[in-house]
């Protein structure tokens, strides 16, 4: 049986997941209103377009809130602690992730801090991630 | 159109044992709760034409209890879903689809005995399923406390604020002989408690307990016919947000509309100010969930819910009575907490409760679903406008 945490993708997330494959963060974008959204859906939750293209993002992003939890799933193979974050994407979206290559403490973990995507292996598969950006620092996303 | 009033509550019951019940499975649970509501109501389940649950196969539930009814719903939006079945059902009943509704509702949440679960948030290729439960992110204190660090900078709620949430909910719970914790709570035990989510510690987290509850509803021409005093609907709200993990459509998760939605639904349709209200129960599966239910239905400014928590203003003598069961973090909390939350308010306002508030004439109960995916507002009332 497949392990419960590997995602499953639908036709109308492959695209997604393909790019995770690949070490690139692709994102769905709206071409009646330009905007870029998460997660990805075949309509476009601002204002119900089904006209989207895909593009690649930057990775460029900033850490929006997190929980820094103790003990992670035992399916998420970590031994705690470990980060769960809501990372705001330069183009705009929201996602979910876990910051790492940083200690995962609050005085680590500074919130609007500059961040990159990484992708991390997952049991069979990459999944998004993101690590600090130092050299960002100060730059307005 | 509905009026304030039209629609009454006229049994209401939980399950005879709650907290830790691992001789009876969740489905066992939700019947207790039914016959007891029933029996409370003076009904048998030959009088029931509708009936709602959910996590079970609404089906499941009725063929049990031997009801056949002619209308039914099976609502599932997490822990809220009961209190939008009771929206639905004053509805269905308004509309004369049925005449009496019994809401049923059980979760081994603690025992974890035959859990069944209709609202799979897990389902292979979902949303949730790819783009939530990865990260470990499933886990309650992980999903929905995301937002609490950034409301505590941005709007200066402290560690210790937040901390006084439960510690305000045990001045009630040690009041109720049901409540599974009841021992005295300081801000600096819950302080001192594990931490299990920064920034949340595991007292500001909600139990995981077993429990069973049901309500019977009627229209309010009958409600003088049942042996209990009727608890009148108001009024009602409810919607549905965007999720807390992945937040489509740029919504904000410190202010999120739902709420607001909501609550001026319900209360409109009661036509009641804030003033009218003399009791308040906001769903607390984590210690920021009245935090942020005060400041979305309009109970105090944003940012000052938890200084207005801390002075204790929601505390036994306090101006604003929230959560006197003990809430989840005290009374029970089984998974969905929906139906245990209002019928707490609807023993207040019938005046059986067991940390009774004084002169409860309206009193406001409000549910989340699925990580903040979905909310939902009832406002009760003793009299018939």
């Amino acid at each position: 049986m497949a392990h419960p945490l590997v995602p499953v993708p639908t036709p109308e997330t492959q695209p997604y997941w393909d790019g995770v494959a690949a070490g690139e963060l692709r994102l769905p974008r709206c071409r009646a209103c330009a905007t870029a959204y998460f997660p990805p859906t075949p309509v476009c939750p601002h204002c119900t377009s089904r006209d989207i293209e895909w593009f690649t993002a930057s990775g460029d992003a900033t850490l929006y809130s997190y929980v820094i939890h103790q003990r992670p799933s035992k399916l998420w193979n970590v031994d705690g602690p470990m980060s769960v974050a809501l990372v705001a994407l330069a183009e705009g979206p929201m996602v979910l992730s876990t910051v790492v290559g940083c200690e995962q403490t609050p005085e680590a973990l500074v919130l609007d801090m500059p961040l990159r995507a990484s992708f991390i292996p997952f049991e069979s598969v990459s999944v998004l991630a993101f690590e600090p950006a130092p050299d960002r620092a100060g730059v307005a996303r | 159109m509905m009026r304030p009033g039209d629609i009454a509550i006229v049994g209401a019951a939980e399950s005879p044992e709650i907290g830790t019940v691992p001789n009876v499975s969740s489905t066992g649970l939700a019947l207790d709760g039914a016959v007891n509501a029933l029996e409370d109501a003076g009904l048998t389940a030959k009088d029931i034409d509708g009936i709602t649950t959910g996590y079970f196969p609404v089906a499941d539930i009725s063929r049990q209890l031997g009801i056949f009814p002619k209308w039914c719903d099976n609502t599932v939006v997490g822990g809220c879903s009961w209190m939008f079945q009771l929206r639905n059902a004053a509805a269905a009943i308004s509309a004369g689809y049925c005449s009496t509704v019994l809401i049923t509702y059980g979760e081994s949440g603690r025992s974890t005995r035959h859990l069944t679960n209709t609202g799979d948030f897990g389902a292979k290729g979902g949303l949730g399923q790819q783009f939530d439960l990865l990260y470990g992110a499933g886990r309650p204190a992980a999903m929905f406390c995301l937002p609490v660090v950034r409301y505590m900078r941005d709007f200066g709620l402290t560690e210790e604020q937040l901390a006084s949430v439960p510690v305000a909910q045990r001045k009630w719970a040690a009041r109720n002989p049901r409540a599974s914790r009841r021992e005295p709570l300081t801000v600096d035990d819950v302080l001192a408690s594990p931490m299990i989510a920064w920034p949340m510690r595991r007292d500001m987290c909600c139990l995981v307990s077993d429990a069973g509850g049901a309500i019977v509803v009627t229209s309010a021409d009958r409600a003088k016919d049942f042996p209990k005093p009727p608890v009148y609907l108001l009024g009602s709200g409810g919607g549905l947000e965007a999720g807390l993990a992945s937040p489509a459509g740029g919504r904000d998760p410190l202010w999120p509309e739902f709420i607001r939605t909501s609550g001026r639904a319900a209360f409109e349709a009661a036509g009641i100010t804030h003033a009218d209200v003399d009791h308040l129960m906001i769903y607390d599966a984590f210690a920021h969930n009245p935090i942020f239910g005060l400041e979305g239905l309009g109970f105090v400014g944003r940012g000052e819910a938890g200084a207005f928590i801390a002075e204790g203003n929601t505390e036994p003598g306090g101006s604003l009575p929230m959560n006197t069961s003990g809430g989840g973090m005290s009374y029970a909390h089984t998974g969905a907490y929906g139906m245990l939350c209002m019928l707490e308010s609807i023993r207040q306002v019938r005046g059986e409760a067991a940390a009774q508030v004084d002169g409860v004439d309206i009193a406001v109960a409000h549910g989340w679903g699925g990580f903040w995916s979905a909310c939902s507002t009832l406002v009760f009332g003793k009299d018939r406008p």
